[in-house]
């Protein structure tokens, strides 16, 4: 790692900000160096997120009475408007949540604010020359920048997304969660890019929830808690556990996590599902009281079994048992699903899990508004009741059971959506990626929460891309590998190593960043 | 402002901190804590969504009160009231369609072709007035489903269904009525002879169908799934929620409510002209829209439809009044209508006291 130069950059003290509610942020100081990657990071709701759009000009930080809590860049004042001031800057930011235009191409979009253009019309090939020497160097040279963006997968459409920061000149660059969707590979690109960038002198400031990757880049890393500074260090002088005790404030080594439960009768049988190429004669079986991990590759067609198991894609064929019965039983909707029983919590919370406008007791209620009704009439008293009880046994942050949901931090919103399932009481829970952008001490909540469900005799089933997290939580993995179900595993037979090897099995080597199937190489 | 006070109050005692406690204490506390937080939140909820429509009607009011002679009577405000009935009660079918993020552009030529039918099955067929009504009522319905059917399972943009239910409609009605109006006379004044304080029975019924629109809306399950719908589909669907037959009620109850207003205009005019309803839906939108229903679905309320109605109405007449001329008029109230949706953005931040959502 380059030695990080003494030159301040960026200078801020006494940050405050406060929202409806709550207090993002109280007193922070914090400073960027040239040619340093300074990460942040904090549990959701700890106010990294607000800290980076208050320097990158989306929010403006409160100025109390007196004392300026301020803003220096290169020792000047810096209070930028709004975005574009701090643009101008030399400030830019790359934010988590995907800012493409979908039906525009890649080259258009990494050029956005600047195309190439003769006299008012678009110079294509300038366009699309600039716009492959960026791609190649981060790792999307396989890519055509005439590619309409919505093609592509969404690792890919992250590192476009990237390469439109990386493309322009700043000074300063926010990097907001950049490694959600990557793969190992686009990660390391990623990696080499922000090296470069160090070298020219940029500052970097990098959020993430993924620690390791943090310790790997970053020159020093400042830990937010609820809205304040516990700590701002050179990355060398700490190790994971430090950090994540200075995030949580307590050691989360010594949580039991160890699933000890015994596997009932059988709650969920799967067999011969089959649906395109995405899912290819997939079978398997969930006992009551057990946690069934599913690990694979991205891409690799787990998310589509669970969709088809829960009848939100039609399947082509196969067939589904419940509780050991032995007629199949017809699931070619969610109604379906939901009825017999089964419920999915998808992994795309916020666009298909919730109702961001809502308030929370109307999310938690929605599945089985039936239970807090009569005779069609809502009752309204009952509802909030009811919601109540479900948000404090899940300690669901948020300020009354009637905040909409959009505004709350994304383990809280990730809890909403187990409420609402927790109170339709569905006999099998299907897990899609349940901590994903979740923060570490919500996690462990969830997991707990998991292993809860578990010894209450409900049969879950969780997909996740996290193997340590499998591996913690679960009694059972199945690896799917191109659509197919290829290996499962117990407890003492598994290993990072066997689990890894069977989800390459079905293709050629190299990531699973791309939508499209690979061949299938003989064994 | 006084909202967020009440509740910091509220919340300095909160049982969020409080984690060991007995379950009647939790009980006891946390039902007096929401009956507080429910007054008081559905009091400033109500005051704050009612009192600009409120406001700007009473100014209205107060305007052309000054303006016009004859305005400010009981004569006129009657007039406003029971020639407004049918609009009134196509808004409330239009704000359901809205907030489940459809529009039905087909209201005006179904009211006509409803109509028409009525006027034939009581005029040509000498049918008695309760059958006539129901064939006329049928209409609607089967209009309704035509429309609900042909978005759901093609899944198409109800702006282009209803276009053509547009066109299919108006021609229907032409050929109903061979192209000329039917004058209907007595069978149909059964209806209008029937005045509470001077207000027809057209009147009295759109003020009920509104009442009952706006508590199906805000208290029932039915209402509820809609505003979900409306809110985002795909979540409700995957919440085991069948999306489907819900969105097809809600085009079947418009077209209901369509027919329902064709009874009232056709008694109220003694006639049914085939070139009835032109431009109803989109003064029905206008109604709908300056009352705060979003075009985009999920949010809405029938009752400010119906000031919406009252507001253009009261606008139209008090225009006429004080001698405008057709064309003054409807350039006013374009502006009008343009006015309160800019208005209705302001009144919206201020709901939601500018909070931002975390991540």
């Amino acid at each position: 790692m380059t030695p990080a130069r003494n030159k301040t950059l960026l200078k801020a003290s006494g940050i405050n900000k406060s929202f409806p509610g709550v207090q993002a942020l109280s007193g922070v100081d914090f400073d960027l160096r040239e040619g340093e990657v300074h990460a942040l990071v904090g549990e959701n709701g700890a106010g990294k997120s607000t800290l980076a759009r208050i320097i990158a000009g989306v929010e403006t930080a409160d100025s109390r009475q007196g004392q300026a809590g301020g803003m220096s860049l290169d020792g000047q004042a810096y209070r930028p408007g709004g975005r574009a001031d701090a643009e101008a800057d030399g400030v830019r930011v790359v934010m988590q949540e995907l800012h493409l235009v979908a039906n525009l191409t890649v080259a258009e979009n990494i050029f956005i604010e600047k195309l190439p253009s003769r006299f008012g019309f678009v110079d294509y090939e300038k366009l699309n020359r600039a716009a492959r020497e960026i791609m190649k160097k981060v790792g999307l040279g396989a890519v055509e920048p005439g590619v309409a963006v919505r093609y592509l997968g969404v690792g890919q459409q992250q590192m476009v997304e990237i390469a439109a920061g990386l493309s322009r000149r700043c000074r300063i660059l926010v990097l907001d969660e950049p490694t959600a969707s990557l793969t190992d590979n686009e990660i390391e690109l990623l990696f080499a890019q922000i090296r470069k960038l160090k070298d020219d002198g940029v500052g970097i400031i990098y959020i993430s929830h993924r620690i390791e990757e943090v310790i790997d880049i970053a020159d020093r890393v400042t830990v937010l808690r609820d809205g304040k500074v516990i700590a701002t260090r050179s990355t060398s002088e700490l190790g994971l556990n430090d950090i994540i005790r200075m995030m949580v404030g307590r050691d989360l080594e010594s949580e039991q996590l160890r699933h000890a439960g015994e596997a009932g009768e059988v709650a969920l049988s799967v067999v011969g599902l089959t649906l395109g190429d995405k899912v290819k004669d997939v079978t398997f079986e969930v006992r009551r009281g057990e946690i069934f991990g599913f690990a694979g590759l991205m891409g690799s067609g787990r998310t589509e079994t669970m969709r088809a198991v829960f009848g939100a894609d039609r399947a082509d064929s196969g067939e589904i048992y419940l509780g050991g019965g032995k007629e199949p039983v017809k699931i070619r909707k969610p109604r379906d699903a939901v009825r017999n029983g089964i419920a999915l919590l998808t992994e795309d919370r916020k666009e298909q899990g919730l109702l961001l406008r809502l308030a929370v007791r109307a999310n938690i209620s929605l599945v089985r508004l039936c239970d807090v009704s009569r005779f069609g009439w809502i009752n309204t008293f009952r509802e909030r009741s009811v919601a109540g009880r479900y948000v404090d046994a899940l300690s669901v942050r948020c300020s009354s059971t009637e905040q909409r949901v959009g505004e709350l931090s994304g383990g809280n919103q990730q809890k909403v959506v187990i409420a609402k399932w927790l109170y339709r009481d569905s006999a099998v829970l299907i897990f899609d990626e349940p901590t994903r952008g979740i923060d570490v001490g919500a996690k462990f909540e969830i997991y707990r929460m998991l292993g809860e469900l578990a010894e209450k005799g409900k049969a879950v089933i969780v997909i996740s891309s996290d193997l340590k997290e499998l591996m913690a939580v679960c009694n059972r993995i199945a690896v799917m590998s191109a659509g197919r179900l290829v290996a499962t595993f117990g407890r003492d037979q598994w290993s990072e190593e066997k689990i890894m090897s069977a989800a390459f099995s079905e293709y050629v080597g190299g990531s699973g960043g791309s939508e499209r199937s690979l061949r299938k190489i003989s064994h | 402002m006084l909202r967020r006070v009440v509740f910091e109050k509220i919340r300095a005692n909160s049982w969020q901190k409080q984690k060991t406690w007995c379950l009647g204490d939790f009980v006891a506390r946390k039902g007096m804590r929401m009956i507080i937080e429910k007054r008081t939140a559905g009091l400033l909820a109500f005051i704050t969504d009612y009192l600009g429509m409120g406001l700007a009607l009473a100014l209205l009011l107060v305007i052309f009160g000054f303006r016009a002679k004859h305005f400010f009577t009981l004569t006129t405000f009657r007039m406003i009231a029971n020639q407004n009935a049918d609009t009134m009660i196509i808004a409330v079918g239009m704000t359901f369609v809205l907030i489940i993020a459809g529009i039905d552009l087909s209201v005006g030529s179904v009211m006509a072709l409803a109509g028409a039918v009525l006027g034939v099955f009581l005029v040509r067929f000498n049918l008695p007035l309760p059958a006539a009504i129901a064939a006329c009522l049928a209409v609607g319905i089967v209009c309704g489903l035509a429309n609900g059917f042909v978005v759901i399972r093609w899944k198409l943009p109800s702006f282009i269904v209803t276009l053509g239910m547009l066109e299919i409609a108006r021609g229907a009605t032409y050929l109903v009525t061979d192209s000329r109006t039917i004058y209907i006379g007595g069978p149909v004044e059964v209806m209008t002879r029937a005045p509470v304080l001077g207000l027809s029975l057209g009147f009295i019924i759109a003020v009920v169908i509104v009442v009952m629109g706006q508590v199906v809306l805000s208290r029932t399950v039915f209402g509820r799934y809609l505003i979900a719908i409306g809110t985002n589909e795909e979540a409700v669907r995957l919440s085991g929620i069948d999306p489907a037959p819900l969105k097809l009620g809600v085009f079947v109850l418009c077209g209901f409510l369509t027919s329902i207003a064709a009874v009232i205009h056709t008694a109220r005019l003694s006639s049914a002209n085939p070139n009835m309803g032109r431009g109803l839906e989109l003064e029905a939108i206008a109604a709908v829209v300056i009352g705060g229903t979003s075009l985009m679905g999920g949010r809405g309320s029938v009752v400010s439809s119906f000031f919406g109605v009252l507001i253009i109405g009261v606008l139209g007449t008090g225009l006429d009044q004080i001698g405008a001329g057709e064309p003054t008029k409807r350039i006013i109230t374009g502006c009008v209508i343009v006015a309160a949706v800019i208005l209705d953005q302001y009144r919206h931040r201020i709901r939601k006291g500018g909070g931002t959502a975390k991540n």
